[in-house]
């Protein structure tokens, strides 16, 4: 055994070289979260924790039971649609930093459907949906009609758009003179009404607190029809040249302008569906502390996905579990709720710097033309 | 190395040199000689292996094997800087020059003469003068770079490696860029400086100039040294088959033209650049069926504004642009594409290909939304694939197929694949825009013979080119454009060769006849 701990190299099977050299860049993103895991470890470690029991209780969190693997799908569920609206959008060349506000936007729409309407839910959840989609795409056409006619960078104005909708949200829920969307019958006014149980996307109970609603289903289908979208279609081919090569894309007869238009449009749609999800199968109602920060979330979860939407369906879950096993991590061994944070942290530091993984595992670095793209610079 | 050898030292030598990249060997076992006060070419096709021996030899890249020695003396660390000190100078095709700042500035930037803590320009200046006068370099110290011509900022560029004290210059493809008549006066300067025992090594691929200017001639063909020979001794067909490995033909063999009604017209035409600026000022011409009408001039006199406003690229601010007789003066790109008009780019890794798609979508980048490539907006893969097998088989693209990248291409097969795209569809009007610009000798001769091909087929070809000698084989009508404007339109053979190099330069049609009498 001893022996096998030297360097293992020179036993390799000449194969394995070869696979590695070939295979290996496809990894990275795996490597990336183990070796964020790993730095983690040594940070709980050097805190005084014991890492083991908090990696354990982190495990079983996520997915020791049923209703634990219940509350992970849930809890991915938003990051696994946004982190789709995000990858769209990337995938055009745009840096849509407003998934949040659109997201938002789309939970609201949702909600004043579901609050004014009643209808057989075989009409009413569709119809919700589609509200949800709209509001969000409403919302991101904002910033892409600006960029498309003025050049104005969707990076500034999408940020400033988040602002503008999480405060609207606010002053619509908490308004009491006059009353707009807020609950007459909530004293906190923290809150709209909810919506009719006829909106409610339909759910399996698993204990008192876990209800596993659609969205998951939602979320699947999703991930597969944006990936055929992209790759199978002549609207998907327009997105993802102007976004690779404007320039080509111009002189393929392509309008440039028309298509910043249409991406933000359909990423904004994927962010109002992931709010309106929420609201249909999770909260029935949005509330001023509705759930912050899965927006900007989605951006990690697209990033670790290199944009690729199955790869996004492991992200999001990837995501969820953490922050799902991070309350059963932090009872185990009393560790902050915080080390999740800093784990999906360093995860996106070793993605965007993924040469300090490549060199850590030998993998060969990028050839010239596989660089992931991200956005374009600022003005492009 | 035999007449000229006997006397002259050698100043630098270069022996086995090999390097190799992943899955290629740039440099073969290639050995080469430089003699005091001679001027040594560097012949070879893209990618035969020019450009990394000069960057070792400059310190840029280090061999695997092999030895350099300067006067004698082994070179040892690899590095741009013992290459400078031990005299080693290169001019790069693109400039290495900040257009902000003076000639003086750029020539001792990273070399600065100080006095008590402070630039001693007039210093500088004075040595710039000395040089500038000793060489015949015209140039003036305290110009900024951007108000000088291409010309001068070559001179520039020279003038640097001299201040460091070069005695060896590398000139990297230098008449790229240049009008024939400053090519003419770069061959004098060069005959200066080896006159005055400066020792260059010259690498281009214009046979041309090779005999005209150089002393010995070495030919590199896939990495390797295939041919070392004299002026005396070679022709331009003689260097073109050791380039290529095969014989070449150097004329493009056409026979008349026989021009039809006229396919595309324009009148009045103008149209501003990216800066608002006037680039296109009240040019007319037509293009008939079954010709080719080539534009002249040197990159940046409007040719490219021209093409992308024929194309529906760029807006006219007056005029008009009939194409097949319809309107197309406001027409969007795609509707002038469908109207039958190809357009070979001239920035062909910019605006004709998506150097990550694999060549499958490159294949159907214009065409992409029609039958049979899809059927409403699903896309038919099988469909797109074939079109690509289709292109590579008919235009000998070599690839290893049609699902690679399109970066992996070399950049004349890159060419090759864009034409054959251009080239698949029905069509009324072909324009291409430098369309052998970089690329090798044989895929040339194959892009030209395809474009007459075109022209006897019945379409209207117009050709942009800043190569003259690219014009001369391939139209029939000749417009020079100068400044914006279209300053003449001549039969092809009306002119001489310098005559049209005058006008490209700026002299009227009517001097240009004086002054070749």
């Amino acid at each position: 055994m001893a022996v096998e701990g030297r360097t293992p190299e020179p036993a390799q099977p000449a194969g394995f070289r070869a696979f590695w050299a070939r295979y290996s860049p496809l990894f990275v993103p795996i490597l990336a979260v183990i070796t964020a895991l790993i730095v983690g470890a040594v940070i709980i470690g050097m805190t005084g924790g014991d890492w083991l029991a908090a990696y354990i209780g982190l495990w079983q969190g996520a997915f020791g039971s049923p209703r634990a693997l219940a509350n992970t799908v849930i809890r991915s569920t938003p990051y696994i649609i946004c982190g789709l609206a995000v990858a769209l959008a990337f995938k055009s060349g745009l840096f849509n930093i407003g998934a949040e506000g659109q997201l938002y936007a789309g939970a609201m729409c949702a909600v004043v459907i579901g609050t004014t309407l009643q209808l057989p839910p075989i009409f009413h959840i569709p119809m919700g949906i589609v509200a949800g989609a709209v509001g969000g795409a409403a919302w991101a056409a904002i910033a892409g009609i600006l960029k498309a006619r003025t050049g104005a960078h969707e990076v500034i104005n999408t940020i400033m758009l988040n602002y503008i909708a999480l405060r609207l949200t606010d002053w619509l829920i908490r308004s009491r003179q006059p009353l707009l969307l807020g609950d007459p019958l909530d004293t906190s006014s923290s809150r709209t009404p909810f919506i009719a149980e006829s909106m409610r996307l339909p759910n399996i109970r698993l204990g008192e607190t876990t209800a596993l609603h659609a969205g998951i289903l939602m979320a699947i289908i999703l991930v597969f029809v944006v990936a055929w979208f992209l790759n199978r279609t002549t609207i998907g081919f327009e997105l993802r040249t102007s976004g690779t090569n404007p320039n080509a894309a111009k002189y393929a007869g392509i309008s440039v302008p028309k298509t910043i238009v249409l991406a933000m449009v359909l990423s904004g749609s994927l962010a109002g569906l992931a709010g309106a999800g929420e609201v249909m199968g999770v909260r029935y109602a949005v509330s001023t502390d509705f759930i912050s920060g899965v927006g900007f979330d989605a951006i990690a979860v697209a990033l670790l996905a290199r944009s690729n939407p199955i790869g996004i369906l492991f992200s999001g879950l990837l995501w969820g579990a953490l922050l799902t096993g991070a309350r059963l991590m932090q009872v185990r061994a009393g560790i902050s709720i915080d080390v999740i944070r800093i784990i999906q942290a360093l995860i996106i530091m070793f993605i965007a710097a993924d040469q300090i993984v490549r060199w850590l595992y030998r993998i060969p670095q990028r050839k010239p033309g596989e660089e992931v793209l991200i956005s374009k610079g600022w003005g492009g | 190395m035999t007449q000229n050898g006997q006397d002259r030292p050698v100043v630098l030598e270069a022996r086995g040199i090999t390097k190799r990249f992943p899955g290629v060997v740039a440099n073969d076992n290639v050995s080469l000689k430089l003699l005091h006060g001679e001027v040594l070419a560097l012949l070879g096709e893209n990618g035969a292996g020019k450009s990394t021996l000069m960057n070792i030899l400059y310190g840029l890249y280090s061999q695997d094997e092999g030895e350099i020695f300067v006067n004698g003396a082994p070179l040892r660390v690899n590095s741009p800087h013992e290459s400078i000190e031990r005299g080693i100078g290169m001019v790069h095709q693109h400039f290495q020059l900040v257009p902000v700042m003076t000639v003086t500035e750029n020539v001792i930037l990273g070399n600065e003469v100080m006095r008590r803590g402070l630039l001693d320009r007039r210093q500088a200046g004075q040595r710039i003068r000395e040089i500038s006068q000793q060489y015949g370099l015209p140039v003036e110290p305290e110009a900024l770079i951007a108000d000088l011509d291409v010309g001068a900022q070559q001179r520039v560029e020279i003038i640097k490696a001299l201040y460091r004290n070069a005695d060896i210059l590398i000139l990297d493809e230098p008449t790229a860029v240049l009008t024939p008549q400053e090519a003419d006066d770069l061959v004098r300067v060069m005959r200066t400086l080896t006159a005055q025992g400066k020792s260059l090594i010259f690498i281009t691929h214009k046979l041309r100039e090779v005999l005209e200017v150089a002393d010995r001639i070495m030919v590199l063909r896939g990495g390797r040294v295939v041919g070392e020979t004299t002026p005396a001794e070679a022709t331009e067909a003689s260097l073109a088959s050791l380039m290529v490995g095969r014989t070449v033909l150097l004329r493009v063999d056409k026979e008349a033209a026989r021009p039809g009604a006229p396919v595309l017209e324009v009148r009045n035409l103008q149209v501003r650049d990216d800066r608002q600026l006037m680039a296109v000022n009240d040019v007319s011409f037509e293009v008939h069926a079954g010709e080719i009408l080539g534009i002249a001039g040197v990159q940046g006199n409007g040719q490219t504004e021209l093409v992308q406003a024929v194309n529906g690229l760029r807006s006219a601010v007056a005029g008009s642009i009939r194409i097949a007789g319809q309107d197309v003066t406001l027409a969007s790109s795609r509707t002038v594409s469908e109207l039958g008009v190809a357009h070979i780019p001239e920035d062909r890794q910019r605006d004709g290909i998506i150097a990550s798609y694999p060549l499958t979508d490159n294949g159907v980048l214009e065409y992409y939304y029609r039958e049979p490539f899809a059927r409403g907006i699903v896309r038919n893969e099988q469909e797109v694939t074939k079109h690509a097998q289709d292109l590579v088989t008919r235009f000998d693209v070599r690839t290893p197929g049609v699902h690679v990248s399109a970066s992996s291409l070399s950049g004349g097969n890159q060419q090759k694949f864009i034409v054959a795209r251009e080239f698949s569809h029905p069509l009324k009007l072909l324009i291409a825009a430098q369309p052998t610009r970089g690329i090798d000798v044989g895929s040339i001769e194959f892009i030209h013979n395809q474009i007459v091909h075109k022209r006897d087929e019945g379409v209207a070809v117009l050709v942009v080119s800043a190569e003259l000698d690219e014009i001369l084989a391939l139209s029939d009508r000749i417009a020079v454009m100068y400044h914006g404007r279209v300053v003449a339109i001549v039969n092809n053979g009306d002119l001489s060769r310098e005559q049209l190099g005058l006008l490209m330069a700026g002299v009227s049609l009517t001097e240009a006849m004086v002054l070749q009498q």
